[in-house]
């Protein structure tokens, strides 16, 4: 088996020092309950060892991993060893938070065996992190990837975000600019997603915000490409851009190759075999269930062949990588609709592949319903 | 025998015939109280969410007279809309007479004119009834005026009512069984039984609607279907009391239904006549003119591999729907399916309905067209009904196109908005006759086409509710037509194709193309829309594309979530036929000819 197909592995941590205005991960701010939690993930992680006999990566998300005290991060990376077989050569990715980031923190890390760091920047701009609920400054996001970006991380992600609430495109490009002068080498450039529920949503159901209209959303997305590529980045997926073809996230990959996963820790999802299945998201059901032997599940499918099919297009119509024409299935005759997307410049088919252009990435989730 | 009435209701739509039919249901005490329901004879779906009666419905209902005698009344509810006329026809030739209704605020109108002439055809008695006189704006000596002069009836004998609030309701009753003849026929004689209707029950096959005539018929009698020879064994028969309810026997003068367990669909035909096997009659009954299709149009199912389950529901769904004519029909661009003729864009839009709802079909219609006809350099005469028949331009000697003669009844107040109306759908000859005061009837000679489409819904605007129409096809007569073919992104839609007249022919590619740019929905890419003659286009629209539409993330925890959003959008796309790269939602082939006046 080679490493893209590689299962990997992700811990979700539920915990966050504060919550953000927009976020929607599940997350809790009570620190408290760190310790039970540990205790809920190594019955999890022995519940689940057998699964797969090694991974080819590991990602430890959340919620907000750096909020751990450095025992109790300790702890868990413990439990990772004792009961999970990495491969060699396997990226170990840690998310971090701006606010948490020190000297200390980062030779801990390393220490602990990460080789990749993703900062939640999110922007440069003080006005849009307050609105966004962030903990930190722009000052003080720049402080932290100075020092990141000379602590010995040879992987570092920075994560942004734009179509914010009163953002233009040129203070978007202000925070671009910040970013790339670090020379790290991954970006995540999300649009916000106003997700109903958070506080964001709720005004934007109330109307007191008005999200962005298509075109300018249009705008943004092009204007990050161009600036990012003219910058000698790769735009791989829609969202993420790497220097070089060996900072592409291997973890992420695989969720757009439909390679296995397995994720411990509350509201952590996995895929193995056609089937997908996801934990509680809920940190005391996650470890009541635990604590009595139980899996802390709380759905499961099993994909149809047709679901399958659905999935392959849909992801991988995200990535530059695109999809394989074998994936298309049994359809009557794609030919005229290739021929179109084509001729419309949204895909390229070539070597058995249909490849969304930069345009096609841009409406990637309607091409699968061509098909 | 003597104490059974046979008498329909008839009117001009929305005059209270279906109402009316209710009062008379609950005064019989056919339904108890709470289950009963306003329009209670309207029982499908459509029926009650347009507000309007498409079926023919047949009730059996008890009367006991003032002086104690005792009747059975069977009552049949028509439609009212023009496009439902086979249903009128085929309900009178069960009845010895009617109760013409007019709505005491509308006064006479162009279907209480066409339907008095029917009833009169049949040499039915002739109730009239004036309706809704609670109305403030009701005015009986208006309409009592317009009966004596423009329907030739003595309006001293008309009955008043209101059947909203049920008052005359006795004195309907009272002149039913005191001007409406008895039957006559006997049931010693040999059965004969018309079918007027039926309908495909899955557990008991085909169910008739009969008039008997003559003779009688019970469980276990062996009938014969006169037209084909078919013989079958009498399961069940019985009336309609809302439900079915089974009797010992039909007999000469009943109405009712038989069930004979027949599961060749093919052998019922409306407008047969029933006899007995051992004992039959001579002479069949007289039956139904065929109906006469004006449009007609292709139905295609959106997934080919739904052909033969669209075959098997059309068979069902024309056992009940007479009216439908249809044969095998195919497309470049939507595969296997039937070209169909209806009464009108209404019928068309109720058979595509009711093949979705009771036949769980999915379908697409092609945009409807009228019956045309051309002479060739060969001397030969083609009949075409289908743009994709249109014979080749330089073999087309004369064209001709289907006139009618249409006659519009108005207030005069209307009359200059309605002649504009008219002469921009190339009406020609205009006629006046003034029945009575403040009131117009204009007649016209008119291209059907221009009338069929969307001309109904234009005149009710123009004259808020109070312009009629009727017409009569007069026949053929030349004209200029050309074939406008619809390209979609530059490739051309056979089922889009429409023949029209030259002078129209812009107007018609820039209402074409203009509508589709609202009906196709926005896709990845631009899509052009043009209107073209012979290759030269003429006309066009542009369906911009979208311009963006993805999810900023997708990573472990969204998979499921984006699945099954677009396995819900998927689902909605099944209502679009995919045609080339382009997706056309079902009702666009057929809204392509409705103009916006709104
Ligand atoms: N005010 C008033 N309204 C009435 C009366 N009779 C019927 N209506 C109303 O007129 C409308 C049409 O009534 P229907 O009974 O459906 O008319 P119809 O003749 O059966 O209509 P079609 O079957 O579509 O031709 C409904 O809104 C009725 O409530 C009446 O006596 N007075
Ligand atoms: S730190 Fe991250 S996980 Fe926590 S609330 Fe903010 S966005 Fe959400
Ligand atoms: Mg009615």
């Amino acid at each position: 088996m080679n490493k893209r197909e590689l299962p990997g592995l992700y811990i979700h941590v539920p915990f966050c020092r504060s919550k953000c205005r927009y976020c929607d991960f599940y997350s809790i701010t009570s620190l408290d309950l760190v310790p039970e939690w540990l205790e809920a993930l190594e019955r999890e992680a022995v519940l689940r060892k057998n699964l797969f006999p090694v991974f080819g990566s590991l990602y430890l998300g959340g919620g907000t991993p750096t909020a751990l005290m450095e025992h109790e991060a300790g702890l868990l990376m413990e439990c990772v060893r004792r009961h999970f077989r990495f491969a060699e050569g396997a990226e170990m990715s840690v998310e971090a938070n701006p606010d948490d980031v020190c000297r200390e923190k980062l030779c801990f890390l390393l220490d602990q065996g990460f080789n990749r760091i993703s900062i939640g920047v999110q922007s440069f701009d003080d006005g849009e992190l307050r609105r966004l609920g962030r903990r930190h400054t722009g000052r003080k996001a720049e402080a932290a990837l100075g020092l990141v970006m000379s602590s010995g991380f040879d992987n570092v992600s920075v994560d942004l975000m734009y179509g914010l609430e009163g953002q233009s495109l040129t203070s978007w490009a202000r925070s671009l600019r910040r970013a790339v002068k670090f020379e790290p080498h991954h970006l995540s450039c999300y649009q916000l997603t106003i997700e109903p529920g958070t506080p964001i949503g709720r005004l934007a159901e109330e109307g007191r915000i008005v999200p962005i209209d298509e075109d300018s959303e249009h705008s943004f997305f092009l204007f990050t490409s161009r600036f990012l590529t003219q910058k000698r980045y790769i735009h791989y997926e829609v969202s993420n851009f790497a220097r070089k073809p060996q900072f592409e996230c291997m973890h992420n990959k695989k969720y757009w190759n439909r390679a296995p996963y397995l994720g411990l820790g509350p509201g952590a999802h996995s895929f193995k075999d056609a089937v997908r299945w996801s934990n509680v998201k809920s940190v005391s059901e996650y470890c009541g269930k635990l604590s009595v032997g139980e899996p802390p599940v709380c759905s499961r499918e099993v994909l149809s062949s047709e679901q399958v099919r659905l999935e392959k297009l849909f992801l991988g119509f995200r990535t530059r990588a695109g999809v394989d024409l074998s994936a298309l299935g049994s359809m009557p005759d794609p030919a005229p609709i290739l021929k179109q997307l084509e001729k419309t410049g949204i895909v390229r088919v070539r070597r058995g592949k249909i490849v969304p252009t930069l345009k096609g990435l841009l409406v990637a989730d309607s091409l699968p319903l061509l098909f | 025998m003597a104490n059974i009435r046979n008498f329909s209701i008839i009117a001009h739509i929305d005059h209270g015939k279906s109402t009316l039919a209710d009062r008379l249901i609950q005064y019989a005490g056919l339904v108890p109280e709470r289950q009963f329901r306003d329009q209670m004879l309207d029982t499908m779906d459509i029926e009650r969410e347009r507000g309007i009666t498409i079926k023919s419905q047949t009730v059996t209902l008890p009367y006991t007279a003032p002086d104690g005698e005792e009747f059975e009344l069977n009552l049949i509810d028509t439609p009212g809309h023009v496009d439902f006329s086979y249903e009128v026809s085929r309900a009178l030739a069960s009845c010895e007479g009617v109760l013409l209704l007019v709505d005491a605020s509308q006064g006479v109108q162009a279907q209480t004119l066409a339907n008095l002439y029917a009833a009169m055809e049949h040499d039915l008695t002739i109730i009239p009834v004036i309706n809704k006189i609670d109305l403030p704006a009701a005015d009986v000596d208006m309409v009592r005026e317009q009966m004596e002069g423009e329907l030739g009836l003595d309006s001293d004998l008309a009955v008043l009512c209101s059947a909203k609030e049920g008052r005359g309701i006795e004195d309907v009753l009272e002149a039913i069984v005191e001007r409406i003849p008895p039957p006559s026929g006997s049931s010693q004689n040999p059965l004969s039984a018309l079918i007027f209707d039926a309908h495909y029950d899955p557990f008991r096959g085909t169910i008739v609607s009969c008039r008997v005539f003559e003779g009688s018929v019970q469980p276990g009698d062996v009938i014969r279907f006169m037209s084909n020879g078919a013989v079958y064994r009498v399961e069940e028969v019985g009336i309609f009391k809302i439900t079915r309810e089974p009797r010992k026997r039909l007999s000469a003068g009943d109405v009712g239904y038989i069930i004979s367990g027949v599961k060749t669909l093919s052998d019922t035909r409306v407008g047969d006549t029933i006899t007995l096997d051992s004992k039959p009659t001579d002479s069949p009954l007289p039956g139904f003119k065929e109906a006469k299709p004006v449009v007609f149009s292709s139905i295609y199912p959106i997934s080919s591999d739904d052909y033969l389950s669209l075959s098997d529901a059309l068979e069902k769904y024309k056992l009940n729907d007479a009216s439908l004519v249809y044969q095998k029909d195919s497309s470049v661009a939507l595969g296997q399916g039937f070209r169909c003729g209806f009464l009108g864009l209404l019928h068309l839009e109720i058979v595509q309905e009711r093949l979705e709802r009771e036949y769980d079909q999915s379908i697409i219609m092609t945009v409807p067209s009228v019956e045309y006809r051309f002479a060739l350099d060969d001397g030969s005469t083609v009949v075409v009904d289908n743009p994709q028949y249109y014979p080749e331009a330089i073999r087309i000697r004369v064209a001709e196109e289907p006139y009618i003669k249409a006659s519009i009844i108005l207030p005069e107040r209307y009359m200059g908005a309605v002649m504009k109306l008219c002469m921009d759908r190339r009406a020609v000859n205009p006629r006046f006759n003034y029945p009575s005061a403040g009131r117009v009837e204009i007649v016209f000679d008119m291209p059907l086409a221009e009338v069929v489409f969307d001309f109904y819904d234009r005149l009710k605007t123009i004259t808020q509710g109070y312009g009629s129409l009727d017409y009569d096809l007069i026949g053929y007569r030349e004209s200029s037509l050309v074939k406008l073919d619809i390209l979609v992104n530059g490739e051309k839609v056979d089922a889009l194709s429409l023949i029209v007249h030259r002078d129209r022919a812009r107007e018609w590619a820039v209402q074409v193309c203009d509508r589709l740019k609202e009906e196709i929905p926005r896709h990845q890419f631009k899509i052009a829309i043009q209107g073209a003659i012979g290759g030269k286009i003429i006309a066009r629209s542009t369906v911009n594309a979208f311009r963006k539409d993805v999810t900023a993330k997708c990573y472990g925890g969204d998979i499921s979530r984006k699945r099954k959003l677009l396995e819900k959008q998927k689902k909605g796309k099944k209502r679009m036929k995919m045609v080339g790269s382009v997706m056309i939602p079902q009702g666009a082939f057929v809204a392509v000819l409705r103009s916006d006046n709104e």
